[in-house]
């Protein structure tokens, strides 16, 4: 399969690259560029789309940051790779579902990815495990002024980078943070919380588009807005509330753990003895069971190293990933035996719930990692 | 208080009523069961109420119908379909309509933030050996060949700082 390599390398999000922390599960700056001088990719025809991405191609692939990379034409793959894509967060649905004229660039370690031909000519990911904006920012600045030595871009001294969508002109940044909140979820300050960031301007999207403790309790932050503020104005807004909302829950965790750890433990007991006894196990139920193995890891329950192991499980228990590692066409309900038969497989090499040494940590450092761990 | 009855988008009856605080703003909008913009909603790559106000019909008038853009041939009612633009272009084409809709959906509605300097400085670059090269063809078609010569020396050395050998 075309993206064999990709499941195979040590890749951002499941251990390969910067170290995973609690709460803030992944953190993702996205800019949308468009060349100027050519229609839009939802108003152009197939032949100018095949022409500007083999231009983009031809240009792009010869880039520091790219040229080890995978690039694949979207057209290239199976149904099957492009949903692993969407899982592996390298692409989105809108990119898979176009027929002709869409591409991707991948970096190596799959930090780095840009897709042309989406909505907009080319939208630049930057993506890394833990909450570490500044050094995303950097990465995907650095590779936007790249390609503007090579691309003219479309920009408007007015409206500033001109995107198909005017909901992302000037900055054309969508900065966002996955953030795995159970403890807000046990308490119920959800809504409250979803209150705040809304009056900031932000938004807050459950991973199912609500938020409850069935989807594992991950909320996704982002900005809306791309006009008007600089890219670092936008990014300290965000930063400024995502480190409320870590205080947040980390207040909740220790108000749960104080008040009615049994309820806790419960819940994180309840899930290890499915993922280590199960036989059929659902994607969304898996999320769920995950979700409490990361918190117990949060809190003291696991040892620290197990967390990078858990967001690889994360990754793997996805459908598109199962049906991979099976390397066969199978049906969900096979789909569910066999995700199930692989918990019991890495769970039984799990030390055992050890609810003695329970820590948790008031309020963590603030500080932002600045490029300096492994 | 009674909820609008009609979506905003078809006015059938309206079933389903979003609303979305962003600035101490309010935005609301209302859809019906069929609405092919209601698939948006759920959409966790992102999803902004901002998009909706584009698709929202009342927010280009007649007037503005007329309107195409030169370059690539969209128009208000291509805009009104899908919510974005056919090119660059586009934005000076439809800047009437624009401006309204970049007060609700932004901080403001001039870009602060990043300038690709280098593809600008290409492109001023370009455009002034444009227009040297242009006034070089008027100096020679009315026989001014002195000015023909310093607009001709302007151009070599101007195509040198693009080109440095």
């Amino acid at each position: 399969m075309l993206i064999t390599p990709l499941i195979e390398e040590k890749a951002e999000l499941t251990g390969g690259g910067l170290s995973p922390e609690p709460i803030v599960l992944s953190t993702r700056i996205r800019l949308a560029r468009n060349l100027s001088g050519e229609a839009f990719p939802g108003w152009a025809d197939e032949p100018q789309r095949e022409s500007i991405l083999e231009r983009c191609f031809e240009q792009l692939t010869q880039l520091p940051a790219l040229k080890d990379g995978v690039f694949l034409q979207i057209s290239d793959l199976t149904d099957l790779e492009k949903q692993v894509l969407v899982e592996r967060r390298l692409v989105s649905r809108e990119l898979i579902e176009t027929t002709d004229g869409a591409g991707v660039l991948i970096a190596p370690a799959q930090g780095l990815a840009l897709m042309i031909n989406e909505e907009d000519h080319l939208r630049i990911q930057g993506l890394h495990s833990g909450f570490n904006f500044i050094r995303t920012w950097d990465e995907v600045d650095a590779l936007d002024s790249q390609i503007e030595d090579c691309l003219d871009y479309a920009f408007s001294d007015d409206y500033g980078y001109l995107t198909a969508c005017p909901t992302n002109l000037g900055t054309g940044l969508r900065a966002s943070a996955m953030l795995h909140l159970p403890g807000l979820v046990m308490r119920g300050h959800m809504e409250k919380v979803v209150r705040m960031v809304n009056q900031l301007g932000l938004a807050v999207r459950g991973s199912l588009g609500e938020g409850s403790e069935a989807t594992g309790s991950i909320f996704q932050i982002s900005n809306q807005q791309t006009l008007g503020e600089s890219e670092q104005d936008i990014l300290k807004r965000l930063i400024n509330i995502l480190h409320a909302i870590i205080e947040q829950e980390n207040n909740a965790r220790g108000v749960m753990l104080e008040k009615q750890p049994e309820v806790v433990f419960d819940k994180i007991g309840r899930a290890f003895g499915i993922l280590c006894n199960g036989h059929l196990i659902s994607s969304q139920e898996a999320v769920s069971h995950l979700s409490l193995m990361r918190l117990a890891v949060d809190i003291g329950v696991f040892p620290a190293d197990k967390r990078a192991t858990i967001d690889r499980m994360s990754m793997e228990a996805q459908p598109g990933h199962v049906q991979c590692s099976a390397q066969a066409d199978i049906e969900p309900e096979e789909r569910d035996k066999f995700r199930a038969t692989r918990f019991r497989e890495q769970f039984a090499t799990f030390p055992t719930l050890d609810f003695s040494n329970i820590q948790w940590t008031p309020n963590p450092s603030k500080e932002e990692d600045n490029g300096t761990d492994e | 208080m009674a909820k609008p009855d009609q979506c905003s988008h078809c006015q059938k009856p309206a079933t389903i009523h979003l609303t979305q605080i962003i600035d101490n703003k309010i935005h609301k909008v209302d859809l019906c069961e069929d609405c092919p913009f209601k698939e948006g909603v759920t959409d966790t790559e992102g999803f902004s109420l901002a998009d909706f106000m584009l698709k929202d019909p009342t927010a280009i008038e007649g007037e503005h119908g007329a309107l195409r853009c030169e370059a690539c041939g969209f128009t208000p009612a291509d805009f009104k379909k899908t919510g974005r633009f056919g090119c660059p272009k586009c934005y000076e084409s439809f800047k009437r309509i624009l401006d309204p809709m970049l007060m609700n959906m932004h901080k403001d509605t001039v870009h602060r933030g990043k300038v690709p300097e280098k593809a600008l400085a290409r492109l001023s670059r370009k455009r002034r050996l444009d227009q040297l090269q242009s006034d070089l063809q008027d100096a020679i078609n009315s026989e001014n060949y002195e000015e023909a010569a310093r607009l001709r020396d302007l151009l070599t050395e101007a195509k040198e700082s693009v080109n440095p050998s």
